[in-house]
């Protein structure tokens, strides 16, 4: 029986458990091995007038401080744009901002000695929100637009016209793993980087470029990471790079691992974004048209920013057919760390005006908000085509919607929750239908392709090394199951190898979602090649039979009904015969294309969907509230290995409420980052998850383009939380007598949802009303 | 000059120890690196490990604490157990084997706390409900999972006592901590086991020492400031301060009483005490934090002192002279000021028991309900008259003001008058007389002032229906009850 698609445990599990599974950071180097700590600044905009690292350099343990002018090689970095420098060049941008680099025998020392560098800064007024930046004419990029239909026309015929604002909190990774990296020097000027990063290649090219020596001296090592999603895809490669500086300065190996509030301060995070829009509806509910802006906080590079306002652009229509559709986006520079990618990569930040929107006009019209997203969504041809012009494939939405509302038993409780309502007066329930669609691909078309290496040895077991890197999505399981079926054997017989540039080169980030559908591609193919010469032998072997009748299964190769072998016993006679036994294999995704100057094209391969139904409670005194129950129909295809699948399903839906509910960044007015640590910084914990969480897998759902007819799953289900925030504005609306709807703030803490239920932001809410 | 500690069954001499290395850095130095650092202020329970402590029973149970804020010195003479302990060669244990089964781990970097938070789980008989196993991993944080799995897992070994090693440890006596006294250039750390041993060191010394106990607070100066002490007295191992008593009306909490303790004890004698334990920091820190340590540490936004201040209680304290008592109302002095003079120990907190009839509630609001920092929390005592006139009013706030503060103005207003809805609608906007609230992180002024005087409407409302309402297993929020239509 084939092990793609059945339940398999974490390919990692055992090792998590014990405490025997490695990470960067558990790793003290060599004897020998020194600590790097950055000097990060405390002010976020301002002109160095004096660096002194003397009194640092004598302190106990130092061996080295480094300024911008030890460097080497290239100054900067970036991972679109070249515009990030290593270390402070005479300004600093944000607050934490590396100024110099503190090297030294112990973890302690260099934290003292980074104490006593001292560091003078003119300081200038810093830009830190998006208002400020649009005030003072402050961004990294020049508008996007796309656009589709006639929005004039449609706001003509439209029996009701609204606008609105929302502002789009950022977020924190909060991945458990802080950044970490340990760089060792190898013999002929080589250097070996254990990092934990999404993104092997990058970190290659950063240490070869800031040493100035060739990408062939460089290997790059991912273990395992402690949680990525996204914040270590480009963020990880400086604090490589400093951890590669040190040794290459000092000649000992270097270790450079954050704690929290450093990590919390100086890295970047999910963009917040600013939406402006105007939505145009008929009196039925069908939504005409919808005229959306969008800001996002860069921070002080460029980082991933212009891709992450692509994707928000992108999905600034939800899951909804809109005939008249036009958005803008643009990148706001400012003066906080630069922001980067996190699960969704804008998608999500795109989806939520709409939201917000659909919300509105069914107050407005006196409609059921989960009719008009029913209502809504995207259908067959012509109601089929996204506004950037592409047709949406094998669409699973409005069977999608039918099935989770049935399972769901969503009119029933509807009903009970309008019952509760009547008798409860400072207790409300609401419930929210979420429907999502997502585009599968990185949007920038080069990047999707993905390399692998696979070993067979004489006694049947299989060493696969492939381009993507575990951060607990569970990749490495999906692609130990996809190896083990293509030889037929079982899943111990295959090890995942640790991530490495010396085995897979040129590899893209582990991003995008897709390092399943690249990687797993990538791998399959490989393992064909090696399965061809193996049946060759094989057939060899048994007197001649045809090759392609050979099964390869339960650990044994033969022929129905007819002589078989043992794997291993096999691949001892492919080596007898002078047979290789290893092979390379390589994916590339066919047929993406975007042209940004006229924001038409196909920038995604497929869509993944999915659908949410999110109900709460909501107390009217305090604004505290509860999630009592959720109900999820997600598609993944045909599932790889579905426990993994539910999951990344599970986890990113938890991700995201959090996101939307109670975590809050606060800066100062000097750029300050308030709350750096999870003291102060609240994601969601045990009981914030209900009991009642039921998930449930799309049935006959198989995506024709990917490998064994699976689909992506990391990002789609961060967007089902959305389902929170709509469940909430509906109970809020029910402590409400009038027929205004309810202007919710987010992230959704308490206080939140008490100032909407007491209405004391709404005059922000700026909502306008024509009926016709 | 050195201390020793088992570490998975093995004694380990430890020397030449600084007096602030925390355990996690000493674990992880040592080369056990199972254990992980996530955030060095114990908000994570990535750290967390397991003690063996005593219990009621006298016997002994495994305690879940956090490694990243535990001085290692403070573990002399304990039996501990990390995650790399609990496999017996191949076979995990039963809390391993379950966040296996259950796709319980995903990056893996949260599991060992997890694992070992569950591992307290395994050998607990009390978590029969949905709240004690919230409450069991509310200290640990889950960026990948959405906890699902996990609690599938902590259910499955919930109370399921296996008789292991484990086990079989837990039915003797805890190891006796003994005295320590040991010193690390300019710093010492002393564990005595005598008051007088205590007073005498204090005097030597000259200048005020730094006392700890649980070291949940203590920890973080030490993980964040990087701060060190001349003397820190570790008031672990001395006699009296574990007291928990009832005597002629009286309950008498010891200072050194842990909070899990306090919160099992309290259930059925001073219920509000217990409910505001309920949402009270986590199982890590409530395994380790004493009252006293949160008394003395007197923060605005503590969640023990209103409870104190609402049921009238006396501050014992114990200095080299003796002993002398301090109302709770004038305990509070200013701004993280207390009544001890330099060198007193808070011994204990003298309870009265609330007049008969008594309606009591105690609240906490914060963004999260677990493991956070309240914006507001309150604790309420309103007793009337036969005649339902309101003979006594205590009405204690936390995170309102820079001393946790009783709201005088309001109690002056329900005081002697009929206890209805339009006297509480009076009182409730008397609080706003009471306070001059701040911004914060936590909450705004507006946030604050509205939520202190909703606290008092909704005390009256559930405290209608019965004098001292418990908090349902899984609250929407800090209130109980959702009001008539």
């Amino acid at each position: 029986m084939s092990v793609v698609g059945r339940p398999s445990p974490h390919e990692s599990a055992h090792l998590h458990v014990t405490g025997a599974a490695r990470y960067v950071a558990d790793d003290p180097g060599p004897p020998g091995t020194l600590f790097v700590v950055p000097v990060g600044s405390t002010v976020a905009r301002g002109r160095i007038v004096r660096l002194d690292v003397a009194p640092a350099c004598s302190l106990p343990g130092v061996h080295a401080v480094l300024t911008i002018d030890d460097i080497p090689g290239d100054r900067l970095w970036g991972p679109i744009r070249h515009d990030e420098p290593l270390l402070a060049d005479g300004e600093v941008h944000y607050q934490g901002q590396a100024i110099a680099l503190v090297v030294a025998e112990t973890e302690a020392q260099a934290w003292a000695a980074a104490r006593a560098v001292v560091v003078e800064i003119d300081v200038e007024a810093p830009v830190l929100t998006i208002d400020e930046a649009i005030a003072r004419n402050a961004f990294h990029t020049e508008p996007h637009t796309i656009s589709r239909g006639d929005l004039t026309g449609a706001f003509a015929r439209a029996d009701l016209v609204i606008s609105g604002e929302e502002r789009i909190p950022g977020q924190d990774h909060f991945y458990l793993e802080t950044q970490a990296a340990l760089a060792t020097l190898g013999e002929d000027r080589t250097v070996h980087v254990s990092s934990s990063t999404q993104h092997p290649t990058e970190v290659q090219h950063v240490v070869a470029n800031a040493l100035g020596i060739s990408n062939h001296r460089v290997v790059v090592a991912v273990p395992r990471m402690g949680g990525g999603f996204g914040g270590k895809e480009s963020q990880a490669s400086p604090y490589a790079a400093y951890a590669a500086l040190g040794a290459w300065v000092t000649g000992r190996p270097c270790r450079c691992w954050l704690h929290r509030e450093q990590d919390m301060a100086w890295t970047g995070k999910r963009h917040p974004f600013l939406a402006r829009w105007r939505a145009a509806f008929a009196s039925d509910g069908r939504f005409l048209g919808f005229d959306i802006s969008l800001w996002s906080n860069g921070g002080w590079t460029v980082d991933l920013s212009g891709p992450v306002m692509d994707r928000a652009l992108f999905h600034v229509d939800g899951a909804y057919h809109i005939e008249a559709l036009r958005t803008t986006g643009r990148v706001c520079a400012t003066n906080l760390p630069s922001n980067t990618a996190f699960r969704g990569f804008g998608g999500p930040q795109g989806a939520v005006a709409i939201e917000a929107a659909i919300d509105a006009a069914a107050v407005w019209l006196g409609l059921d908000p989960t009719h008009i997203r029913t209502m809504n969504l995207y259908g067959d041809a012509p109601r089929n085509e996204t506004h950037f012009g592409q047709i949406i494939e094998q669409n699973q939405l409005p069977r999608l919607a039918r099935t989770l509302q049935e399972s769901a038993d969503l009119e029933a409780r509807q009903a009970e929750i309008r019952r509760f309502n009547a008798t409860s007066r400072w207790r409300k329930r609401g419930l929210a239908f979420q429907p999502v669609k997502f585009g599968i691909s990185f949007t920038a078309s080069l990047l999707n392709q993905a390399g692998a290496l696979v070993l067979v040895y004489t006694d049947g077991t299989v060493q696969v090394n492939h381009g993507g890197t575990e951060m607990g999505q569970g990749l490495h399981t999906k692609i130990r199951a996809v190896a083990a079926d293509a030889f037929g054997i079982e899943r111990d017989a295959v090890r995942i190898m640790t991530t490495q540039t010396d085995k897979v080169p040129n590899t893209s980030a582990t991003a995008a979602s897709s390092g399943s559908d690249l990687n797993g591609a990538a791998v399959a193919r490989a393992c064909q090649a090696i399965v061809e010469r193996m049946r060759a032998v094989a057939a060899d072997t048994l007197d001649g039979t045809d090759p392609a009748t050979f099964v390869f299964a339960n650990g044994r190769v033969s022929i129905p009904g007819g002589p078989s072998m043992a794997f291993g016993e096999l691949a001892r006679s492919c080596w007898a015969q002078q047979v290789s036994l290893s092979s390379t294999g390589y994916y590339a995704t066919p047929g993406i294309t975007y042209d940004p100057a006229i924001g038409r094209g196909r920038p995604f391969f497929y869509f993944a969907f999915g659908g949410a139904i999110s109900e709460v409670e909501v107390c009217g005194l305090t604004g505290e509230y509860r999630v009592l129950r959720i109900d999820i129909l997600h598609d993944v295809g045909d599932s790889l290995v579905p426990t993994i699948d539910r999951g990344q399903i599970e986890g990113g839906f938890v991700q995201g409420m959090g996101w939307l509910t109670t975590e809050e960044l606060q800066f100062d007015s000097a750029g300050r980052l308030l709350t750096h640590g999870p003291s102060t910084y609240k994601i969601p914990s045990a009981g914030d998850v209900p009991t009642d969480f039921r998930v449930d897998l799309l049935r006959n759902a198989t995506n024709d383009k990917v490998i064994r007819g699976s689909k992506a799953v990391g990002e789609p289900p961060f967007v089902l939380a959305l389902s929170v925030p709509g469940a909430l504005r509906a109970a809020i609306a029910a402590f409400q007598s009038d027929a205004h709807p309810p202007f919710l703030t987010l992230p959704a803490t308490p206080e939140a949802v008490l100032r909407a239920i007491e209405r004391i932001d709404d005059a922000e809410s700026a909502e306008e009303r024509r009926v016709s | 000059m050195s201390i020793t500690i088992s570490i998975n069954g093995r004694n380990v001499v430890l020397r030449d120890i600084e007096p602030t290395t925390t355990t996690l850095e000493w674990l992880r130095q040592s080369g056990r690196t199972g254990t992980k650092e996530g955030c060095a202020e114990g908000d994570c329970g990535a750290c967390t490990i397991a003690i063996r402590s005593p219990n009621a029973a006298g016997c002994s149970s495994w305690r879940s604490v956090c490694a990243c804020i535990l001085p290692v010195a403070q573990l002399a003479d304990h039996d501990v157990v990390t995650v790399e302990g609990l496999a017996e060669r191949e076979a995990l244990h039963p809390a391993q084997q379950a966040m296996v089964d259950t796709l319980g781990s995903q990056c893996g970097y949260c599991t060992p706390g997890f694992v070992m938070s569950l591992f307290e789980a395994t050998y607990r008989t009390d978590l029969t409900d949905q709240a004690r196993l919230d409450d069991q991993i509310c200290g640990n944080l889950c960026r990948c999972t959405g906890y699902r799995p996990i609690r599938d897992a902590l259910e499955t070994v919930a109370g399921t006592c296996p008789h292991d090693r484990f086990a079989a440890a837990c039915a003797k006596a805890a190891p006796t901590a003994g005295p320590v006294d040991i010193t690390h250039g300019e710093h010492r750390f002393l564990r005595p086991t005598q008051w007088s041993a205590l007073f005498e060191a204090v005097a030597e010394h000259g200048k005020p020492p730094v006392y700890v106990n649980g070291a949940t607070d203590l920890g973080l100066w030490i993980t964040k400031r990087g701060e060190k002490w001349p003397l820190l007295v570790d008031l672990a191992a001395l006699p009296e301060l574990g007291r928990l008593t009832h005597a002629a009306g009286v309950y008498t909490i010891g200072a050194g009483v842990r909070l899990s303790d306090l919160e099992a004890w309290a259930k059925d004698r001073l219920p509000i005490v217990a409910r505001m334990l309920r949402y009270f920091a986590s199982r890590q820190i409530k395994n380790r934090a004493t009252v006293g340590g949160n008394l003395c540490n007197a923060s605005p936004i503590g969640d023990l002192p209103p409870v104190m201040l609402a049921l009238d209680a006396t501050a014992v304290i114990r200095g080299p002279l003796g002993d002398r008592r301090v109302p709770m109302s004038e305990f509070f002095l200013a701004y993280r000021k207390t009544a001890l003079q330099p060198g007193e120990v808070l011994l204990a907190v003298e309870v009265p028991e609330p007049p008969a009839g008594a309606r009591q509630s105690a609240f906490k609001v914060s963004k999260r309900r677990e493991l956070d920092i309240s914006a507001v929390c309150a604790a309420m005592v309103v007793a009337m008259d036969a005649s339902g006139n309101v003979l006594h009013a205590r009405l204690a706030y936390g995170g309102m003001a820079a001393t946790p503060s009783r709201a005088r103005e309001a109690e002056a207003v329900l005081r002697r008058a009929p206890w209805t809805a339009e006297t509480v609608e009076a009182a409730a906007e008397a609080i706003a007389r009471d306070f001059n609230p701040i911004n914060d992180h936590r909450g705004t002024v507006w946030y604050r002032a509205r939520v202190a005087a909703n606290l008092l409407r909704a005390f009256f409302d559930e405290t209608s229906d019965a004098s001292t309402p418990a908090l349902p297993q899984r609250p929407v929020g800090t209130v109980v009850i959702g009001g008539r239509p």
